[in-house]
This record gives structure tokens, sequence and C-alpha cells, in this order.
């Protein structure tokens, strides 16, 4: 088993209270299907959106990141997964996707 | 937590603080996405508006103007997080809530739109939520309530409790909803179950922290408290497996709730002091009457028909009159009980109501008139306001239909 990085970009995000619950319950039973089969190493953490990003040798601190909101980092999660396939094939369940949003696989570089 | 952040806001942002509240809600379930929601969810989200509104009142401090009686403790780092902290305590939240149900109960707004106002600021309701308890549309929901939170949040303040000279008036006012507020959810003719169980809970919660502070517990609240404690008793009995309605007289009694009806019993003790009759008192004493007697036919009529006469002097309406001729019927027979629901006045308030023509259908089947009996019943049946109402009333016609029969063999 290997260990692959969740990142998820983008979606939409609803007003109300209800698409919040809604989501989350959404949400709640994808992560929770992952961590019964055995493949979820970290739930995560969702991600605030905006910070800080420090550039450089004079180390600019700036506002930011100010990437397009569909390719926005809004949360990770850390699967395990026999191969990348794999990995890809378990993250076709997130409700991001439903949403206009993606997850991005990157395998953990391990020595 | 909406009464909170209002309290340390002031009463003209209740918008911002209905915003803080919503943000810290949306970023909870965001966090809760990933990490699952977690053992005390409510003392979770307390944290997060407590945060949110650190933020709010740092950044917005010098632009905005907030609650006057906080003043400069909100002005100085020193003082604003121990502000902020207590004002999170368990006693200042009840405090904050007090007076946000006295501030909702204001004169100037119509009784649906304190309850509208009490349901979404004190109970945390959606507007989608308040439109199914009063079977009224979303839109129209959403106006009452807009319309309500001008007439609060172009208010001095909130009410305060202790020193209000219109007190007693104002407290009368939250009795009122919070007895509206129970009846809706008790009688009330919403279909959606789940949403009437949750409307007495809240009323007998908003009840109980009204006794909790000295001033408002007054007899006439414990009186209310009690009435609610023993319809509350009920509620499980009301409804048979299949969700339909079961009349009082037809309720299996061993799933009353003994709790509720000693905890009933015991604050109409309490509230028998003072000289103040209120109608609370005369509910709750019919009420007691009614969980005291093993059987509807071993209830003590006689002692319901007075309290009903008492209720008719404190509160007249035509629904006491039809629940006196009711009672009457039991005492002196069906047909006294007809002649004292031909005597209503002003029937014409009971045109909707289909328990009006349904009281007329069962005593005439009393008397062995069953198919006069019928057509009280299929009016009633027209009238019916929701699904289980329907079925009742058509056990009802089909119960007529049966006796009519037998009566021709």
């Amino acid at each position: 088993m290997s260990e692959y990085l969740y990142l998820y970009r983008g979606g939409e995000s609803g007003e109300s209270p209800e698409w919040h619950e809604k989501q989350m319950q959404l949400w709640t039973a994808w992560m929770g299907d992952l961590g019964q089969k055995g493949h979820l190493k970290d739930p995560g953490q969702p991600l605030e959106r905006t910070g800080k990003v420090v550039t450089g040798k004079s180390k600019t601190l700036t506002d930011g990141p100010y990437a397009e909101a569909k390719d926005l980092v809004g949360g990770y999660t850390i699967v395990e997964a026999r191969d990348i396939q794999q990995a890809a094939e378990l993250s076709g369940g997130c409700p991001i996707l439903a949403v206009g949003g993606a997850v991005e696989i990157r395998p953990i570089m391990k020595m | 937590m909406v009464a909170t952040l209002t309290r340390i806001f002031g009463v003209h942002n209740l918008a911002l603080a209905e915003d803080v509240v919503q943000d810290a809600f949306c970023r909870a379930l965001e966090v809760w996405k990933f990490r699952g929601v977690p053992d005390n969810p409510s003392a979770w989200l307390m944290t997060a508006a407590r945060n949110r509104a650190l933020d709010v009142l740092r950044r917005e401090r010098t632009a905005r103007r907030f609650a006057p009686e906080m003043g400069r403790l909100l002005e100085s780092e020193w003082t604003l997080t121990p502000t902020l902290e207590e004002a999170f305590g368990p006693h200042a939240i009840k405090d904050d809530q007090l007076r946000m149900m006295f501030s909702c109960c204001n004169p100037r707004l119509s009784e649906p739109a304190q309850i509208a106002l009490v349901l979404q600021l004190l109970c945390g309701f959606s507007v989608r939520e308040i439109a199914a308890a009063f079977l009224i549309g979303f839109a129209a929901a959403e106006k009452r309530l807009t319309r309500a939170k001008k007439v609060l949040a172009a208010s001095e303040r909130l009410f305060e409790i202790a020193d209000a000279g219109d007190f007693a008036a104002r407290l009368g006012a939250v009795q009122r909803a919070l007895y509206l507020l129970f009846n809706e959810g008790y009688h009330g003719a919403s279909p959606e179950t789940a949403v009437r169980v949750e409307l007495c809970r809240e009323a007998i919660r908003l009840a109980a922290l009204l006794l909790e502070q000295p001033l408002a517990a007054t007899p006439a609240t414990r009186a209310l408290y009690a009435l609610m404690c023993f319809d509350a008793a009920r509620l499980a009995a009301r409804v048979d497996a299949s969700g339909d309605l079961v009349s009082l007289a037809d309720q299996d009694r061993s799933r009353w709730d003994p709790r509720l009806i000693a905890e009933g019993r015991r604050e109409l003790e309490l509230a028998a002091t003072g000289d103040e009759l209120s109608e609370y008192h005369v509910e709750a004493a019919i009420a007691a009457v009614h969980t005291c007697a093993p059987s509807a036919g071993e209830t003590d009529w006689r002692r319901i028909v007075a309290l009903y006469d008492a209720l008719l002097r404190v509160r007249p309406s035509p629904v006491v009159e039809l629940n006196r001729a009711i009672a009457i019927a039991q005492v002196e027979g069906p047909q006294r009980g007809l002649e004292e629901l031909r005597t209503i006045a002003d029937p014409e308030r009971l045109a909707a109501y289909p328990f009006y023509p349904a009281a007329l259908g069962e005593l005439e089947l009393r008397c062995g008139r069953a198919a006069t009996a019928r057509e009280h019943f299929r009016s009633a049946l027209a009238l019916a306001r929701n699904s289980s109402e329907r079925r009742f009333l058509e056990r009802r016609v089909a119960a007529c239909a049966s006796c009519g029969h037998s009566g021709a063999v």
C-alpha cells in the first residue's frame, strides 16, 4: 500500500446552512466509506480561503494565494491505496465532483 | 446564540449577529466534513461563534457602533476577551435568551410575527421550518420574519427585565406567545408530525427558562408550564401506530407520561398563590382533571363543566364553548350537549373548524340518529386540515354507516 494526497480544488459553495448540512452528510458518508475499507490514513482538514505567500530570497510576504476560485485548494486528505489507479478510482465518490470541483491525486514520495 | 451575539453587538446589529451565527455554523460543517461531528456539537458551535464575534469586533469596532451598554469593554484588547468569555458563559446565555424572548414579544408585532421571531432567533428554526409550522408559503414566512426583524432592530436595545416599567404587560405577551407556540404544535394543522413535536418541546424549554427568572416566575407562568406538562404527557398517546389521531376517550391512558403529569401537578400546586386566576390556571386545572381519571367515563365531568364556565369568564371563545358543550353532554346526556352546541355565540368563528361539525356528529350518533350524524361528519371531513384529521373523520363516517346498518336490522 502506498500513500496518496488528495487535494480538493474549487467547487462551488452554497449560501444556506441547509446546503452545507447536505454537503457535510455526503462527505461524512464518503469518508466513512473510505475508512471502512481501510483506505483513510488521515481525514485531513479544510483550509481557509486566504492566507499569505512568502516568495524568493527576499522573503517577500504577500496576501494570497490569488488563484482562480476553481484552482484554489480547499482541503486535503491522505489515503492509502494499492496504486495510483486505485487512488483515482476511490476519489470518484468525492462529493466535490458533483459541485464543479476536482480532486488532485498526488503520490506521497517515500524512500 | 443569536441572543448572546445580539446582546454584544446591540439589537440594531441583529442582522450581523445572525450572519455570524450562520457563518460559524457553516464553518463548523466545513470542518465536520473532514473530521466528523464532535461529541458536543453545541459547545463546539458556541466556541466557533465566540471566535467569529471576536474577529468581527476587532475588525469593525471603529466603523460600527456596538451595544452601548457593553460600552468601552469591547474597545480595549484588555477587556474584550474576558467580556466575551463572560457573555458566552452559561448564566449570561440564559439571561440573553430571556431578554431576547421579551424583545420578540414586542406589542408592535402581531402574535404570529412574535412567534415566528421566537422560533427563528431562539429556537434556530429555518424559514422553511417556520413556513411548515404555520402552513404558509416560504415567501410569506420570509416576509413575516423580515418585517418583524425590522421592528426588533429598530428598538433601542434588548428588553431589560430588571428595570422595565411595562414588565407585567410584556410578561403577559410572552406567556401568550409560548402558549400559542405550544398549541401550534399540539393542535396545529401542520401535517409534519416531527415539526409539531419540536414546537411543543421548544415551548416547554422556553417556559422552563421563564421559571428560572424570579420576576418572570409568576403563578400564571407556573400554571402555563403545568398546562404544557399535562398536555405533553398525552402527546404520544394522541397518535396511534399508523399516525392516526386518537380521541381523548379512546386513548391508551397507560401511555400517558406519569413523570410529566407529576411535574404538572407540582407546578400547578405552586401556581396556586396570589389573587390572579389566569386562563392558564383554569386550562391546567381542566387538564389535571383529565389526567386523574382512569378512563373517559370515570372523569369528573361536572368539575370540568364548572372549570369551562370559569374559563369562559376569563377568556370567552367559541372553541371553549364547544368544549363546554361536550362536557355537558357527558353529564346531562347528548341531547343537552346538542342544545348547548346550538347556542354557541359567534358560531361563524367556528365555520372552518372541523371539530364543530364533528362534535355535532358525535352527539347525534349518541342520540341514535346515525344518518344525521353521518352528514355532520361529512361536513367535518370537508374541513379537515391534514391527513390524520381526514383519516380520523373518515373512520367516524364509517362508524355511522355500521351503526345505521345494525339499527335497520
